[in-house]
């Protein structure tokens, strides 16, 4: 025991035999590498193992019963072929491109005006947050409730009372994709709306004050100078939304679970399909491959995003 | 003194390990978790361990959700149970997997299972071997709210016998509002739930058709009979307005809520409905069309020997299955779980026959039919878009029907191995 010790601090002190091997800079190195190595240990392990793993059955016919057999580009053929895939394609797209700039809109125009409200400030922040810390799956219950007919269904009754005719909300083919893309959107809304106050807190008062001298509208100031340093800021929460609703899954599941995605397929996802065709179907290949078009399709968003809002100097 | 009492303790250890060695036997059971099943599995365990003391039982319980994937898995890594629960449903797939091993002749001879079981049994056979044996089995009723009987005037001991009866109960118990929004259904509309099944295997064959041929294998709702159905099926909403798809979510959970007369639903649905504290309900027999022509639909979770077991263990998993499927055990799985035996002689006694609620599903089982789906959860989601497409849509009733025969005739075909 106590020779280990010994052994162990002789080793541990500066000038000692590793020490005298390596200068500083490649010590440090070390260290820093040496801490780095669990990570994407771990990393190549949990993500980019499965990843590639994905890659291959996507090729693949296995079904989980049998052993896989390669079928070439057989399940992406179908996946295009499949009038199924289009809608759900559509249907995700319609939560990105219609749900990320609701979010970031309201989101924003909540933190614009919140951040001037001082009476019971945080107090109102707690309320716009509470949303982001329910489960999703609670969450996305009771709306479902909410959404109701009458006699049980709130929105209806409320609806009711100033005289507008009932609408069907989750049961209808128009309406189930918006009204649950609302659910979704309010229980997001809370985390925007936070980074967007931090952003917002962190532009420089002075700034406004200059450009109150200078004489310019409340509209100006906004436009010119709000908006052009929280860019960093929207940057991150438009990738940060897009992937998100292009991952939608929980909302959808709860609030249809007698009839996933539907009614008609018409609030399902991708994400919804792939859990489907994997879990219930056991396609494990032709699931594959609908990952590796969701993973490809996250990556061109994402990819676009940055460039289109990129930092131009 | 405790020299003594240990060494006492070593021979009798020692002396059991001896005479066991040759005999004992652990083998696994599985089944997915539902709190009465594993509670009526834990006292047969106890049971069958008592009358065999050199076999021990493990019984491992999974999610529902997760069943399916976890035996499925287990088999691809050599580990699984040696006697499983599955639903017959998945038969298909499990001996296409190599997952179960035929159920050998010599203990369960076939013109036994045959005569002595529910002739739903068949839906365990392929080729000609059985690879399961059912505990209890479950059939479809028509359930009715008491107090909204009497509500409409309605003789509350006196429920429908037939299909036009039940569509003037119904009317008579619906009720809606100002702007016609129903507020209490006569029946529910619930593709979702049972109604699927109540159309696909009772009311085709009701209005003189088959819903498959083929061993299920060939789509035969396309035609006057299934067409007849549906449009009586969808004009329960659409022109008597007795109940509404959606109404309070869920059928069972209008008819939990009091605000729907009648629905249609499973044995399983039995302890859900017994906590109902705000009315009385009955039970009664699936209305028969005017001829008196009846039907329902079967359902079971049947024990099956894993491919993998052999040996000692396989004596042990045939004991065991033996024992599961026993009369004796039938009648502890009704007193604790509710669900029907499968054999007729433990079924159809006369105490449960006079059961107020078990009789009328006892009394279905005997004409039952049992869908043998080639992949339930597809073949299920095309009966709800066929009467989506009717309700939300507004496509008429005879496109619907010809668009859902293909798609169930592309699903089934997808699926054959």
């Amino acid at each position: 025991m106590a020779m280990n010790e010994q052994q162990g601090a002789a080793q541990g002190r500066p000038g000692g035999a590793f020490g005298d091997r390596f200068s500083m800079q490649t010590k440090r190195l070390l260290w820093v590498w040496g801490f780095l190595a669990l990570p994407i240990l771990f990393y190549a392990v949990i993500r980019f193992y499965p990843t590639a793993q994905a890659f291959y059955l996507s090729f693949t016919n296995w079904d989980l019963l049998r052993p896989a057999k390669l079928v070439g580009f057989a399940n992406y053929i179908k996946l295009f072929k499949d009038p199924q895939f289009w809608k759900v394609f559509k249907n995700t797209f319609t939560y990105l491109i219609v749900g990320t700039p609701i979010s970031l809109t309201l989101a924003f125009a909540i933190a614009y005006f919140l951040d001037r409200v001082r009476f019971m400030h945080n107090f109102i922040r707690a309320l716009y947050f509470l949303p982001f810390l329910t489960t999703a799956a609670a969450m996305a219950w009771v709306w479902r409730w909410f959404y109701q007919p009458p006699p049980i269904g709130v929105i209806n009754d409320i609806l009711g009372m100033v005289g507008i005719p009932q609408q069907p909300f989750i049961r209808s083919t128009d309406q189930a994709l918006f009204s649950v893309m609302v659910t979704s959107i309010w229980a997001g809304l809370g985390f925007q709306i936070i980074i967007f106050m931090a952003g917002l807190r962190a532009i420089p008062s002075t700034f406004y004050e200059a450009a109150r001298i200078d004489g310019l509208g409340e509209f100006a100031i906004l436009h010119k100078i709000t908006l052009p340093l929280l860019k960093p800021t929207t940057v991150f929460l438009v990738v940060f939304s897009s992937i998100g609703f292009l991952r939608i899954f929980d909302q959808v599941y709860n609030m249809t679970t007698n009839d996933p995605g539907g009614p008609l397929g018409s609030t399902k996802p991708l994400v919804l399909m792939i859990y489907q065709t994997a879990f219930n179907t056991y396609a494990m290949g032709y699931a594959a491959a609908q990952t590796v078009v969701l993973f490809t399709i996250l990556l061109i968003v994402s990819l676009l995003q940055l460039f289109i809002l990129r930092e131009k100097k | 003194m405790r020299k003594a009492t240990l060494f006492a303790g070593l021979v009798a250890g020692f002396s059991t390990f001896a005479f066991n060695a040759a005999q004992a036997v652990e083998i696994e059971y599985w089944q997915y978790v539902y709190e009465t099943r594993v509670k009526a599995m834990d006292q047969l365990i106890a049971e069958f361990q008592k009358a065999n003391p050199d076999i021990t039982v493990k019984q491992v319980t999974f999610p529902y959700a997760d069943y399916q994937t976890r035996v499925i898995a287990a088999n691809m890594s050599g580990k699984g149970p040696d006697v499983m629960q599955l639903f017959y449903g998945w038969l298909d797939k499990f001996t296409t997997g190599g997952i179960l091993q035929p159920l050998p002749k010599d203990t369960f001879p076939h013109d036994k299972i045959e005569s002595e079981f529910f002739p739903i049994v068949s839906a365990m056979k392929r080729g000609d071997d059985y690879y399961g044996l059912p505990t209890a089995v479950r059939s479809l009723a028509l359930f009715y709210n008491k107090k909204l009987f009497t509500e409409a005037g309605l003789d509350p001991n006196n429920p429908p016998k037939t299909l036009d009866e039940f569509v003037a109960a119904a009317q008579k118990i619906a009720k809606h509002d100002a702007s016609g929004n129903i507020t209490v259904e006569g029946s529910t509309l619930d593709m979702g739930g049972q109604d699927h099944q109540w159309w696909r295997e009772v009311l085709i064959r009701q209005f003189g058709g088959a819903p498959y041929t083929d061993g299920d294998s060939k789509v035969a709702y396309d035609s006057a009979a299934g067409l007849k159905a549906l449009n009586f099926y969808t004009s329960l909403q659409l022109e008597k307005k007795i109940g509404q798809a959606g109404f309070m979510d869920e059928g069972q959970a209008a008819f939990r809520g009091g605000k729907a007369g009648m629905t249609i639903d499973g044995t399983f649905r039995l302890g859900s409905f017994k906590t109902i504290k705000d009315f009385e309900w009955g039970v009664t027999e699936l209305p028969a069309n005017a001829e008196g022509v009846r039907s329902n639909y079967a359902s079971y979770f049947a024990n099956g020997i894993s491919a993998k077991t052999t040996g000692p263990k396989l004596e042990a998993a045939k004991k065991f299955l033996t024992y599961i499927s026993s009369p004796e055990a039938m009648d502890i799985w009704l007193k604790t779980v509710g669900e029907l035996p499968a054999r007729r002689s433990a079924a159809l006694t006369e105490a449960n026959l006079k059961d107020p609620i078990y009789g009328p599903f006892l009394k279905g089982l005997d004409y039952a039919h049992t869908t043998m789906f080639k992949d339930e959860a597809a073949q299920r989601q095309n009966a709800i878009d066929m009467v989506n497409r009717i309700l939300l849509e507004k496509q008429p009733v005879e496109a619907s029907l010809k668009q859902a025969a293909e798609a169930e005739q592309e699903i089934i075909d997808a699926a054959k191995p």
